[in-house]
């Protein structure tokens, strides 16, 4: 919470005044019944008119004042909150940006996203009340209590039983059932999911004739549900009675004493009417003041969400400067590198050497989950090797900073991501100063010209969120494009061609080719004609690199790389069979063992 | 106008629909007025006995304490009898919300299972959800607290009125003259927030936009480099958002101090008038410290009871959004035939079928599968293929036309009966939370150990969950899987239950060729003799079917094995030659 505090630092005058002028409030409200008593002892038991009118205008200008404070409060409250909220949210945005890969991949984007908003806006309001709120309770309390005293010494010390009585008897309630309430949140939830699998399922659900079964698990969830949410409600139904008898108690009492000092002469029947007013502030400011614990208990625990997410130090560091170095001949080199996803066991991939030419395109395949799009993911530092080291130009690729590294390499990832704007706008992405004819040639070159040419307003054609308003392929082709805008030395496309039909995919490549000598290129595929014709091919399987060389080498050596593309090709497994009857063995023979 | 009363006609229908609803737990509905009632009354009898007990105490030596004392045993009583009173009624309220919303999800899941999918195709589940669990919460919580937030409201009033005239009737009169001032002060401060919530609402729905746009694609922005620009573009909007709530937050919150500053302005004159009176004896001085408090509370249920309202008209919407879904039109009644031993003879006669009437998708469609045969269907995206599965299965119904299996009409037949004989594995995989043990058996729930492990390492998931922390038996996730993975999963489902007929769907498409054709061969070895229906994007996944069907705008246009399809030349050789072209010269 007090990483929290520090974003109110800038509104530490308006976060003072707001309680300051809710406290003045507090003080025209506890003179109200002080006013009602001198109009009863005074006027009325003095039959004096003047003093009655004279009071009621008192009543009068303390209402106005109190109006002025609290709307003064209101507004350095509100101040404040969205303040507060605007800095924080701000920071907390800033900070997930500078998260690395696998950070971001265990805290999953659903969880930020809910901290960014619903979270923060929960934290605002619970300020917000606060500030506003919180004090003032207290201060009606403890204040009428004071007033109490300076009223009648002996009739106050009731206040002083009661008020930790009442305290003590909120307090238990809520210490008790808070706890509970998210057991039913987590109840809730699970609920939830199951309506969602039902829909989700369905298709499964209907042709495996599960329904009775899906039926049969909501039902006991929903149930359970039901239970603690009775149990619950019991328990926090108890509130409010238990505090309306209470105080109905402690006012008996207070009467009766108030009744003894009258008789004694040492108090009037005008005080006996504030002391009752002031058990009755006391009464409904407690009740409120028990509803909004409820709702900061609440924001405090969005509160401490968001501060885990600050409190996350981001795990990549880069050097200052780029350490200078002699250009080499390769582009890219791997040395003996291990690399392990955090929390998990096995090693994605294992003791990788290879190195790469300037100019050479690339190839790597391999089964699924056999470690190719992590294999690129290291290229571009968006991990760190566990062991070994991964060069870029000869120089190990953690002393480049950031900024170098991702002019340097230019990735298309799986997941073909755009943004709300322009096509233009998209493009820039890549790079900020690039011309419209720039931004064409990399669109003809990613096979997307025709795409853009199609739309109205052409690069100002207007995408929505994600590029929603494209197909799949389409949205690929763009997120080609954009990557051949920024011109990058390294370029890599991680299984980016897999929505495109076979001629366009064959089209890209044949373009794409034509960058040869400036560009290095790598392919992740699971097609074999996508990769080839490749300078080198890299072949994965489960993490291990089992062969590496051209088509032709691999086709001769590489075991996994023969039934890959055989699996694709059968007409070549038949050919190759034939030429290699001599030496060879049944294909059959090999399928049955993998 | 007529508009208006249209809705106020259907809102009314709802209703009713809500009241035969909760129908059976009428009697603890009464139970809750009645004690709602009664806790009311005694709450505003309590006042009147303190103003009784203070008049008792007149000044020095003039305290009547028996009498003082007679009134406070009697205040004792009665908030003892409130308290219990109120507590009972919570507790049947709560009862009466939480059984409510309970028995709404029991009959809305009970209702998903026999909607047609047309029905749940077309509408989003996070839409249909949102019915099922935020819908049923509002509408129980708004409803029936609603109901006797409301009573008692009314009865705080009544009561209040019938003591405050007891009293005195001047102030009465005074006090009901004067309290719509402050409502009227009310509307007015939250007719003219409004503007600056919307604004406020605007503000927020372009920042959580951008949210969602940056931090979902945070690895694309992070290898862009683009994170100085975001951050930039957030801070604009966000100063925006700043402004906008700081409006709204300070405008909506001046009602509370205005409202007040009018009942403190009725306050004082409640006490100058009372004042003024007791001299002349038409009151007394425990009366006005009575008056004093009952101008403070006929105030509030004024104010709860137009948020009441608010939250009646909300829960009647969403009452009526429950009902829509629990009144939709099941499936068509089920046939009781049965289909036993199954040979997979599966023919298609004049099929026609459309999603959208006036949009004709399969026109006419004819296909015999013998027995064992495999028969792939390969076409562009929306030529009919995956429709022609929802079909098969009886997702869906034909519009004109038969399907038969084994010669008998898969209408003649029990849904159970025709799904149970197929086998299908989808693109869209799904897997639900729970062990990947329960995944698996999903089909045959009695399956031994030694039948899933078989199942699973023919279909080759085997590798993946012997390496997994607790085997068979660990808990998935949602992200717990690859895709792939995900999708060998799926297939041991179908390995473990050896339908006699299959469906495969996109079935292996995130998975790499070489272990699909492993997993090919599995099903080639399961499958003989059984019919089996392939789509697949990949035509290395089909060319091993017996006939391939291809297809294009709802229809076949070219039917075949590969090699006749290939010396044919047509459409289905363009498909196939393009992943051949060299790029290298």
């Amino acid at each position: 919470m007090r990483r929290l505090a520090v974003y109110l630092k800038n509104y530490k005058k308006e976060s003072i005044l707001a309680p300051f002028f809710k406290f003045l409030e507090v003080v025209f409200d506890l003179l109200v019944p002080v006013v009602i008593a001198r109009m009863i002892d005074v006027g009325i038991a003095g039959n004096n008119r003047e003093v009655i009118i004279q009071n009621f205008f008192i009543l009068l200008l303390m209402a106005a004042a109190g109006l002025t404070v609290s709307i003064t409060a209101q507004f350095f409250a509100a101040k404040a909150s969205t303040g507060f909220a605007a800095e924080l949210r701000q920071a907390v945005f800033d900070h997930v940006q500078s998260f690395s890969f696998s950070q971001l991949d265990r805290l999953g984007t659903d969880t930020l996203i809910t901290r960014l908003t619903d979270d923060i806006n929960q934290v605002q309001n619970g300020l917000n009340m606060g500030l506003r709120l919180l004090l003032r309770s207290p201060f009606i309390v403890l204040g009428s209590m004071v007033m109490a005293f300076t009223v009648n010494v002996r009739c106050a010390l009731i206040f002083v039983v009661a008020i930790p009585v009442l305290f003590l008897a909120v307090f238990l309630i809520m210490y008790l059932s808070i706890p509970l309430f998210r057991n039913v949140q987590g109840k809730l939830d699970k609920v939830t999911g199951l309506t969602r699998e039902n829909l989700t399922g369905v298709r499964v659900i209907r042709a495996f004739c599960r329904e009775q079964e899906s039926v049969a698990e909501f039902d006991l969830h929903n149930r359970e549900l039901t239970k603690l949410n009775e149990f619950v409600g019991k328990l926090s139904a108890l509130l409010n009675p238990l505090t309306y008898v209470l105080i109905n108690l402690a006012t008996v009492i207070l009467i009766s004493r108030a009744g003894i000092q009258v008789h004694l002469g040492n108090m009037q029947q005008g005080e006996v009417v504030a002391l009752y007013n002031y058990m009755a502030q006391m009464i409904i400011e407690l009740i409120k003041l028990a509803s909004l614990i409820i709702t900061l208990n609440k924001s405090a625990a969005c509160a401490g969400r968001v501060a885990d997410i600050l409190k996350i130090t981001p795990a990549m560091d880069y050097p200052e400067e780029t350490a200078a170095h002699t250009p080499s001949a390769c582009a890219v080199a791997f040395e003996h590198v291990t690399f392990s996803y955090p929390d998990t066991g096995a090693p994605s991939l294992s003791d990788i050497s290879f190195s790469v030419e300037k100019g050479q395109t690339v190839g790597i395949i391999g089964g699924t989950g056999s470690g190719k799009t992590t294999l690129v993911n290291l290229i571009a530092r968006f991990y760190d090797a566990t062991e070994g080291q991964v060069l870029l130009d000869g120089q190990n690729i953690r002393n480049y900073t950031q900024d170098v590294l991702r002019e340097k390499i230019g990735v298309v990832p799986q997941k073909a991501a755009l943004f709300k704007g322009t096509i233009r706008e998209n493009m820039k992405w890549g790079r900020e100063d690039a011309t419209d004819e720039e931004i064409w040639a990399a669109l003809s070159m990613a096979q997307a010209r025709e795409i853009v040419e199609k739309k109205e307003g052409q690069l100002d054609f207007h995408l929505t969120q994600n590029g929603k308003n494209l197909s799949g392929g389409q949205r690929q082709r763009l997120t080609i494009a954009r990557a051949l805008v920024k011109n990058p030395e390294i370029l890599i496309l991680d299984d980016s061609a897999s929505a495109l039909d076979f001629a366009t995919d064959a089209a890209l490549r044949k373009a794409l080719h034509a960058l040869r000598g400036n560009v290095t290129t790598f392919l992740v595929s699971q097609r074999s004609a996508s990769i080839r014709h490749a300078e080198q091919i890299l072949v994965l399987d489960d993490g291990l690199l089992v062969g590496k060389g051209t088509h032709d080498q691999l086709v001769d050596s590489c075991e996994t790389y023969r039934e890959i593309f055989f699996s694709q090709f059968p007409e070549e497994r038949t050919k190759y069979t034939e030429n290699h009857k001599a030496e060879s063995f049944p294909a059959s023979k090999r399928e049955g063992n993998p | 106008m007529s508009i208006s009363k249209k809705t106020k006609s259907s809102s009314m229908e709802t209703f009713k629909k809500v009241l035969r609803f909760i129908g059976r737990y009428r009697f603890l509905l009464i139970a809750s007025i009645v004690l709602a009632a009664v806790s009311v009354i005694l709450q505003l009898y309590v006042p009147i006995l303190f103003g009784n007990a203070i008049d008792e105490i007149v000044a020095r030596n003039q305290v009547h304490f028996s009498k003082m004392w007679q009134y406070l045993w009697q205040i004792l009583i009665l908030a003892a009898l409130s308290g219990a009173a109120s507590w009972v009624m919570n507790l049947i309220n709560n009862r009466m919300t939480y059984r409510t919303v309970q028995d709404i999800r029991t009959k809305a899941i009970r209702h998903i299972q026999v909607l047609p999918l047309s029905y749940l195709d077309r509408h989003s589940t996070g839409d249909i959800i949102s019915r099922v669990i935020a819908d049923a919460d509002t509408l129980s919580d708004g409803l029936l607290l609603g109901f006797t937030q409301l009573f008692s409201g009314v009865v705080t009033i009544m009561g209040t009125l019938v003591f405050m005239f007891s009293k005195n009737v001047f102030i009465t009169l005074l006090i009901i003259v004067l309290t719509p001032l402050s409502f009227f002060v009310a509307k007015f401060i939250s007719s003219h927030s409004f503007q600056m919530f919307r604004r406020q609402s605007e503000a927020r729905g372009a920042q959580t936009a951008l949210i969602e746009e940056m931090i979902g694609n945070q690895k694309v922005v992070q290898a862009f480099g683009y994170e100085e620009k975001s951050s930039a573009r957030f801070s604009r909007i966000n100063e925006e958002l700043k402004e906008a709530s700081q409006h709204a937050i300070f405008y909506s919150s001046l009602t509370n101090p205005a409202t007040r500053f009018v009942n403190n302005l009725i306050y004082a004159a409640v006490a100058l008038t009372g004042a003024l009176l007791i001299p002349k004896g038409a009151l007394t001085v425990g009366g006005l410290s009575v008056m004093l408090a009952y101008a403070n509370q006929y105030m509030k249920p004024f104010n709860d009871i137009s948020s009441v309202i608010t939250e009646l008209q909300n829960a009647l919407a969403c009452a009526s959004r429950i009902f829509s879904l629990l009144e939709e039109e099941p499936e068509s009644s089920d046939a009781s035939g049965t289909l036993s031993d199954v040979k997979g003879n599966v023919a298609i006669e004049h099929v026609s079928f459309r999603y959208v009437p006036d949009k004709p998708l399969i026109e006419d469609f004819n296909l015999k599968a013998a027995p064992g045969r495999r028969i792939a269907l390969v076409g562009p995206t929306g030529c009919g293929k995956t429709t022609f599965i929802n079909l098969l299965m009886r997702f869906y119904d034909v519009d004109s036309g038969t399907i038969s299996v084994d010669g008998k009409s898969i209408r003649q037949v029990s849904r159970h009966a025709l799904r149970s004989s197929y086998g299908m594995v989808l693109q869209d995989t799904w897997i639900k939370s729970g062990t990947v043990r329960e995944n698996i058996i999903i089909g045959k729930p009695e399956a031994s150990e030694e039948e899933i492990i078989q199942a699973a390492k023919m279909s080759h998931s085997w590798e993946f969950i012997r390496r997994l922390p607790d085997g068979l038996d660990t808990i998935l996730k949602e992200d717990s899987l690859s895709q792939g993975q995900k999708q060998l999963l799926c297939i041991t489902r179908v390995m473990l239950c050896l339908p006699p007929m299959l469906i495969l769907d996109e079935a292996t498409s995130s998975i790499d060729t070489r272990t699909e054709l492993m997993i090919q061969k599995a099903f080639d070895r399961l499958m003989q003799g059984r019919t089996s229906f392939i789509v697949a994007h990949r035509l290395s996944t089909i060319r091993g079917a017996d006939e391939i069907l291809v297809m294009k705008d709802g229809s076949i246009i070219e039917q075949g094995t590969h090699e006749k399809l290939m010396e044919k030349g047509g459409f289905y050789k363009t498909l196939y030659n393009s992943q051949f072209v060299n790029t290298a010269e």
